[in-house]
């Protein structure tokens, strides 16, 4: 959100990828700025979760380049991207199941070197539903809970960005609330840019900074969170509005 | 009956060590791995070559200690044993199933191929060893004979504490230390494992090796407990399975109550049928198992 070149912490430029022979992307531009919340919505099927997994270079690229705090990060794997500060929670099985939720932020912390408990203490404080069930199994938790655990282990690595996949997909509606101030929390309290991929598209610009809409595998609009509410074409086709 | 049921206890923690081994492979490697029994068989030879050969030409002869029918040259060559087949296993993978998981080749594919490590371990042990069985030591096997018309060798009190020792290690170092909780992560979520920065391949190397050496000790402590022959490993592989089905595959707690049931149903069948139906019993305990309860006694693990 500053004014200076060295605001922009992310930049997607032209990426085109997919799976296999199927081309998914078909050239999708976009930036996230630091300190911001940047929504990504769209129909079904219009890549959006292609894209994050793109960046986290989960699904290779094909052609474009991704550039995060201004290094080229376009053909790297995932374990190497997670070094430099990008951390990525996936939609579905984002927990260790078996491990206590503990365990689970130990794993997140796996890469690090030094003592990590400062950084615990402080997810612990940020999510204190979950500091009461340390010694609990993941697994056992109910759906908010397991995803509160999915994001402490994402932040172990104090990442300075969090790619989230639809955060809020097969929570009850009281819960997807509770996820959404969280996200907020995690960027203002945390200081962390967040890039997410929301089908409660409403909800997530409500949140956002700014918001790109994908259709197709390509960006169609862009802009604040509060113009893509208020244009109409877009509250029609994706808002239920 | 009481003595049957405390040497299947016996019979039971020998079965436990090689189950753990085989549901943490199954749940680090994703397949069956039908060599376990033969992995066994292995380690018991090459006890048996460091006892028998390799300690007495550096003349080192084993003496029994107190009523043991071995003395210290036994319990010193569970370290080679264990790192050789430890060694073994690694090999069979860098030769046979990784080739095959980077071709992306379906479990079963992995399982068969398993199988047939399994026959190629066995042939060599009987082209190098003979189809005779042998025992560990000369010496003389002392009974204890206790209350309740049980009667125990002091021998098998130190294959007892062995394979509990060793069970329990194993569990201290996949609950206590970063690397054993690496490698339950890896078995619960391969690709968040993943994204967190754990090395997949260094901890398949990691659990083979483990895998290995506590297949060895159990297969040496079953010599220990009746004889060495080529076939003792491969015969223990349906009580194995069995374990680790009855305790819920992939689940480490459930493979130690696993063995523990299937060692004394196993001995206490003998009280009603001949013992040569005891391969039959785990057959039958598994396919109940099966069909009753597919996930196990204690619940499949792997579902999030």
């Amino acid at each position: 959100m500053t004014e200076n070149g060295s605001g922009r912490l992310l930049e997607v430029a032209d990426v085109v990828s997919g799976y296999g022979e199927m081309e998914i992307l078909h050239g999708v531009t976009l930036h996230v700025d630091r300190g911001e919340i940047v929504s990504l919505i769209g129909p079904n099927g219009a890549g959006k979760s292609t894209v994050i997994k793109t960046i986290f270079g989960l699904v290779p690229a094909w052609s474009g380049q991704v550039v995060f705090d201004g290094e080229p990060i376009t053909a790297l794997p995932p374990e190497q991207i997670v070094r430099r500060g990008i951390s990525y929670v996936p939609q579905v099985e984002n927990i260790f199941p078996s491990l206590t939720v503990e365990e689970n932020l130990e794993m997140g912390a796996y890469l690090r070197e030094d003592d990590f408990r400062p950084q615990m203490e402080r997810i612990y404080q940020m999510f204190p539903e979950i500091a009461d069930r340390r010694r609990t199994p993941a697994g056992k938790l109910s759906g908010g809970m397991r995803q509160m655990v999915a994001f402490g282990r994402a932040m172990m690595l104090e990442p300075q960005m969090l790619l989230l996949d639809e955060p809020s997909a097969g929570l009850a509606p009281l819960v997807v609330e509770l996820i959404f101030e969280t996200v907020v929390n995690i960027n203002r309290q945390a200081g962390v840019t967040i890039l997410m991929v929301e089908q409660n598209a409403r909800k997530a610009l409500e949140i956002s900074h700014r918001g790109y809409v994908l259709v197709d595998g390509r960006n169609r609009v862009e802009g604040t969170g509060r113009e893509l509410l208020a244009n109409e074409e877009i509250g029609r086709l994706f808002l239920g509005g | 009956m009481a003595n049957l049921v405390v040497s299947g206890i016996i019979l039971g923690s020998i079965i436990t060590l090689g189950a753990v081994g085989l549901t943490l492979l199954y749940g680090i490697v994703n397949f069956g791995n039908f060599a376990h029994g033969d992995m066994m068989t292995l380690g018991a030879y090459i006890a048996l070559l460091m006892t028998a050969t390799i300690f007495p030409a550096l003349g080192l002869v084993d003496t029994p200690i107190g009523p043991l029918s071995f003395g210290w040259v036994m319990l010193v060559s569970f370290l080679p044993a264990m790192g050789v087949t430890g060694l073994a296993a690694i090999a069979a993978d860098r030769l046979v199933y990784r080739r095959l998981r980077e071709r992306r080749v379906r479990p079963i594919m992995l399982a068969i191929a398993a199988l047939a490590v399994a026959f190629v371990m066995r042939s060599v042990i009987y082209i190098l060893w003979g189809a005779d069985f042998h025992f560990y030591s000369q010496g003389l096997r002392t009974t204890w004979k206790l209350p309740l018309g049980i009667t125990l060798r002091p021998d098998q009190v130190v294959v007892l504490v062995v394979a509990w020792a060793m069970v329990v290690g194993l569990y201290t170092f996949l609950q206590r230390t970063k690397t054993g909780k690496a490698l339950r992560a890896l078995a619960d979520n391969p690709d968040l494992a993943r994204v967190s920065g754990i090395a997949t391949e260094r901890m398949i190397t990691l659990t083979w090796f483990i895998g290995g050496a506590m297949a060895a000790a159990a297969g040496i402590l079953l010599g220990i407990d009746s004889q060495v022959r080529p076939e003792m490993g491969w015969l223990m592989l349906l009580p194995l399975f069995a374990a680790v089905i009855l305790g819920g595959i992939g689940n480490a707690y459930g493979a130690l109550a696993g063995g523990l049931i299937l060692g004394v149903v196993q001995q206490v069948s003998t009280a009603f049928m001949s013992p040569s139906y005891k391969p039959a019993v785990a057959f039958i305990i598994m396919i109940l198992v099966l069909l009753v309860r597919p996930q196990g006694i204690f619940g499949g693990s792997k579902s999030s």
